[in-house]
């Protein structure tokens, strides 16, 4: 019997490429400055979402909210064989913290149903590892964090999860919600088929407005349409969308800048490299 | 996280230049496929569109996974196990399964077998992007030709029972020619083919030196025609891995260690006829291996890139008498001409790619064609395509081969000490290169397959051909008369060679001189297209001009002087070393 999966990506900042522009004066991300990306650890989470499918059969469906322009990371999921892909998409959504982003998530996902959930661990641009959890916690799914293997038996999820010092297995009812991490496998490379097919996929959000309607009962017709709802579509309670269910509320942004002393700098010639060598050897970090 | 195909512009760059819309709609059916398949092409924008995301797919897996356990390749190497099988490394085993995953095992495949459906010329770069990465793999990522040949010559059965498994990658192939006694020369092949009285064929013999011998499908040339000792009675021959085949050796080479090169011995394996009797060595394998030099052009210019990226960093690092190594004028000539010589390499190979695609699909076209007004002038154009390939298929390969071999020896150069120690991997290069000249034909040989056509003059017609439609600015139109005045000195020197006393000898010796005329004259052409498109490209067209054609000048006037000392008085320059 095959098994419905829902993966939660989420489209993110490559905080790996920061540059000195990478913030605000006022301490925020400067979005503008960054390339956006798949987030790296829903890719391990659909990576796994697909392997579930490889053995059992079922179907993969991917979720992210934001903007339209989110809809590049749908893309690249339908590429790597993700079955259908829902963006969601919303103005009232807005300055949601997340508590509000794991219920309108949460809303989403009841829509289909799913046997298995699969989220990254942590987004790389605010690392608070708390959307997933929240969300299984809405769908009254079991929780599993923290995901780096999984085997599916009889109706029951095998998952081995990190515990830090090593490793836990676990059994897990159905439904779940698990969030992953890297261990559990890289995500396979697009299948170039999909990719050819998939460019061409849409939501009607990234069409020209004038055109929308009949350019997407066209893409529909061709299987590339990226379904796109609003918080209404999902039957989302607005009091619990947005600025207005986000009860975490920023007091200030610090810009740490680590104080002079607290670093020595090597600079990449054999002399320095010596030097660096030696106060290593020095407080017994390696020799 | 490198992308082999996102941080190189230049491949992108080279197939920009020689527009591939006219091959696009050739293989497209004029966009036919379309209407058939969900991911095939509309336009040729969309096809060309296409084309760069396989190559985007095919760099991202060869910068992120493959590059990181060449390495570990080249140490471990693929092992012989006790029963007779053989265990890849785990960098080709990950490699195999996500290129097959990827499809693109089946680049060029038709789409009804699994293929993608595109051009040589994609392929090529998929080839160059892959070598870079691991010289070792393309080996295995080029072994596609297996496929494309079971797809030109099989019957529709055998197409559909093993293409698509190749295709994904469930299947690995190998093409099982040379013999102890048959190497360059594979009329001498010995293995033999029979049938018993149902009509099955069977196969005998021992094979050498093949590539991924352990692959599941070989291609296995063999005498069926008893009593033969030519080419014509040699045939080409499907054998599925099975008990009756056994891998009893594999060797230890100098590099490209990932590739398994095994020695097969059949004993009345089974085996399907491919296509047609007698026309084994003739047609299919003749086809197969023009397939393989195209392959090796790309390989060539692969390794070539890794060596020359290793070189241009280091030396852009290093520091010595406190400045950066890269400051000194003899280095600077010696990176400066790996990049020229590398630039030269790509744009060849790839030209010469393209020149594949528009024969097959010029032959296609005239086939569908055949008895309307409008077939002449498709045949005409086919024809001329068939002949350029004949010339410039081992152009690309003999001149791929040379400039890895002298781009990754420049490598160590630049390196010194380090070049030559393990923990840096321009030593690798270097010995991986160095198979590129030997396999799939020798540079000797290429040499031989490409004189016919630069001396039935078609040098100056592919020159015409790389400038067609190129619209020259006064800079460029300047330099093109200096071109156009190398390719009359070498019909002048081809001329003297011919009235040369002993002309049959006198012309085997010369013939690379004039060859390497041939390709020089033919890359500047290339490098005024590549400079009409982005001015910068004109420095490397100007090192062209002032820095090889003196030296192939030199060379023709070599050719002219009649000096054949090395052949006639042989003896005396070289003699037998003195045995004990």
């Amino acid at each position: 019997m095959g098994y419905n999966c829902v993966v939660c990506i989420k489209q993110v900042p490559d905080t790996g490429k920061v540059t000195g522009d990478a913030m605000k004066a006022d301490g925020t991300i400067n979005r503008a400055a960054l390339p956006a990306i798949f987030n790296p650890e829903d890719q391990n989470a659909l990576e796994a979402a697909l392997r579930v499918r490889d053995q059992h059969g079922g179907t993969v469906t991917v979720i992210t909210m934001g903007l339209p322009a989110a809809c590049a990371i749908l893309r690249e999921a339908l590429m790597c064989g993700a079955d259908k892909a829902y963006l969601v998409t919303d103005r009232r959504a807005a300055a949601s913290d997340t508590l509000a982003t794991s219920y309108i998530l949460s809303q989403a996902v009841k829509k289909l149903n799913p046997d298995l959930v699969f989220c990254g661990r942590q987004a790389i641009d605010g690392d608070t590892a708390q959307t997933g959890p929240q969300i299984a916690e809405k769908l009254g799914a079991t929780l599993v964090t923290y995901l780096e293997g999984l085997e599916i038996k009889d109706g029951y999820a095998y998952a081995t999860r990190n515990i830090g010092t090593g490793t836990e297995k676990v059994k897990a009812k159905l439904p779940a919600l698990f969030t992953v991490m890297e261990k559990c496998g890289e995500l396979r490379p697009f299948q170039a088929r999909l990719a050819m097919k998939y460019k061409k996929a849409r939501a009607p959000m990234e069409l020209a407005k004038e055109t929308a309607e009949a350019e997407y009962a066209e893409l529909r017709q061709k299987g590339l349409d990226i379904g796109q709802w609003t918080l209404d579509d999902i039957g989302c309670d607005l009091s619990r969308c947005g600025k207005a269910g986000s009860p975490t509320l920023v007091n200030k942004i610090v810009n740490v800048v680590l104080a002079g002393g607290e670093f020595q700098e090597f600079q990449p010639t054999d002399e320095d490299m010596g030097r660096l060598v030696g106060s290593l050897i020095a407080d017994h970090t390696i020799g | 996280m490198a992308n082999f195909y996102q941080d190189n512009p230049d491949i992108e760059e080279i197939i920009d230049a020689l527009d591939l819309s006219e091959v696009a709609a050739l293989l497209e059916n004029d966009f036919a496929f379309a209407k058939e398949y969900d991911f095939a092409p509309e336009n040729a924008a969309d096809a060309i569109d296409n084309y760069k995301r396989a190559l985007d797919i095919c760099g991202k897996i060869a910068g992120e996974r493959i590059e990181p356990t060449a390495e570990a390749t080249d140490r471990v190497g693929n092992i012989l196990e006790d029963d007779g099988t053989v265990t890849y490394t785990p960098g080709i085993k990950l490699a195999i399964e996500l290129y097959g995953k990827s499809g693109l095992m089946g680049a060029t495949l038709p789409y009804y077998l699994g293929g993608l459906n595109m051009p040589c010329t994609v392929l090529t770069a998929m080839n160059d992007i892959v070598s870079r990465a691991d010289c070792s793999l393309m080996n295995m990522f080029g072994l596609q030709g297996i496929a494309e040949t079971i797809n030109a010559f099989a019957s529709e059965d055998i197409k559909r029972e093993y293409v698509p498994r190749l295709a994904t990658g469930e299947l690995t192939g190998a093409m099982v020619l040379t013999e102890p006694d048959a190497g360059s020369d594979l009329q001498s092949v010995k293995t033999v083919a029979y049938q018993n009285e149902q009509g099955e064929w069977f196969v005998s013999g021992v094979k050498r030196f093949i590539t991924n011998g352990c692959g599941d499908v070989l291609l296995v040339l063999a005498r069926t025609e008893p009593g033969t000792t030519n080419g014509s009675g040699l045939s080409c021959l499907l054998v599925e891995k099975c008990p009756q085949v056994k891998v009893r050796r594999i060797e230890h080479k100098l590099g490209i260690n990932g590739s398994p090169t095994c020695e097969l011995v059949f004993k009345d394996a089974p085996a399907k006829l491919i296509g047609q009797r007698r026309r084994g060595l003739i047609t299919y394998v003749m086809a197969l291996m023009n397939g393989a030099r195209v392959g090796i052009s790309a390989q060539g210019t692969g390794v070539g890139e890794a060596a020359y990226r290793a070189a241009r960093e280091y030396a852009a690092s290093r520091k010595q008498f406190g400045v950066t190594i890269d400051t000194f004028p003899a280095l600077r000539e010696l990176i400066a001409n790996s990049a020229v010589d590398l630039l030269a390499s790509r744009v060849l190979a790839y030209f010469s790619s393209k020149s594949v695609d528009l024969e097959a699909g010029l032959t296609k076209k005239f086939e569908s064609l055949k008895g309307t007004p409008e077939a002449m002038a498709v045949r005409n154009r086919m024809k001329k395509y068939a002949a350029f390939n004949k010339m410039l298929t081992p152009m690309a390969k003999y001149y791929a081969s040379e400039m890895a071999m002298r781009v990754s020896n420049n490598a160590v150069s630049v390196l010194g000490g380090s070049g030559y120690m393990k923990d840096y991997p321009v030593e690798r290069y270097f010995r991986d290169a160095r198979i590129c000249s030997i396999y799939e034909g020798t540079s000797q040989l290429q040499v031989v397959a490409a004189i016919a056509g630069v001396e039935g003059g078609l040098v100056p017609e592919a020159m015409e051909d790389a400038l067609d439609g190129v619209e020259l600015n006064e800079s460029l139109a300047a330099k093109v008369p200096a071109i156009r005045q190398l390719a009359d000195e070498l019909a002048s020197a081809i001329e003297t060679v011919k009235a040369n006393p002993g002309a049959k000898m006198y012309h085997s010796l010369q013939a690379r001189r004039l060859v390497d005329a041939g390709i020089a004259v033919i890359v500047a052409a290339l490098l005024v297209r590549l400079a009409a498109k982005n001015p910068k490209r004109e420095a490397a067209l100007d090192y062209w001009l002032n820095v090889q054609f003196p030296q192939i000048r030199a060379a023709l006037e070599i050719a002219k002087g009649g000096y054949t000392a090395s052949v006639t008085d042989f003896e005396t320059l070289a003699p037998m070393p003195k045995a004990d």
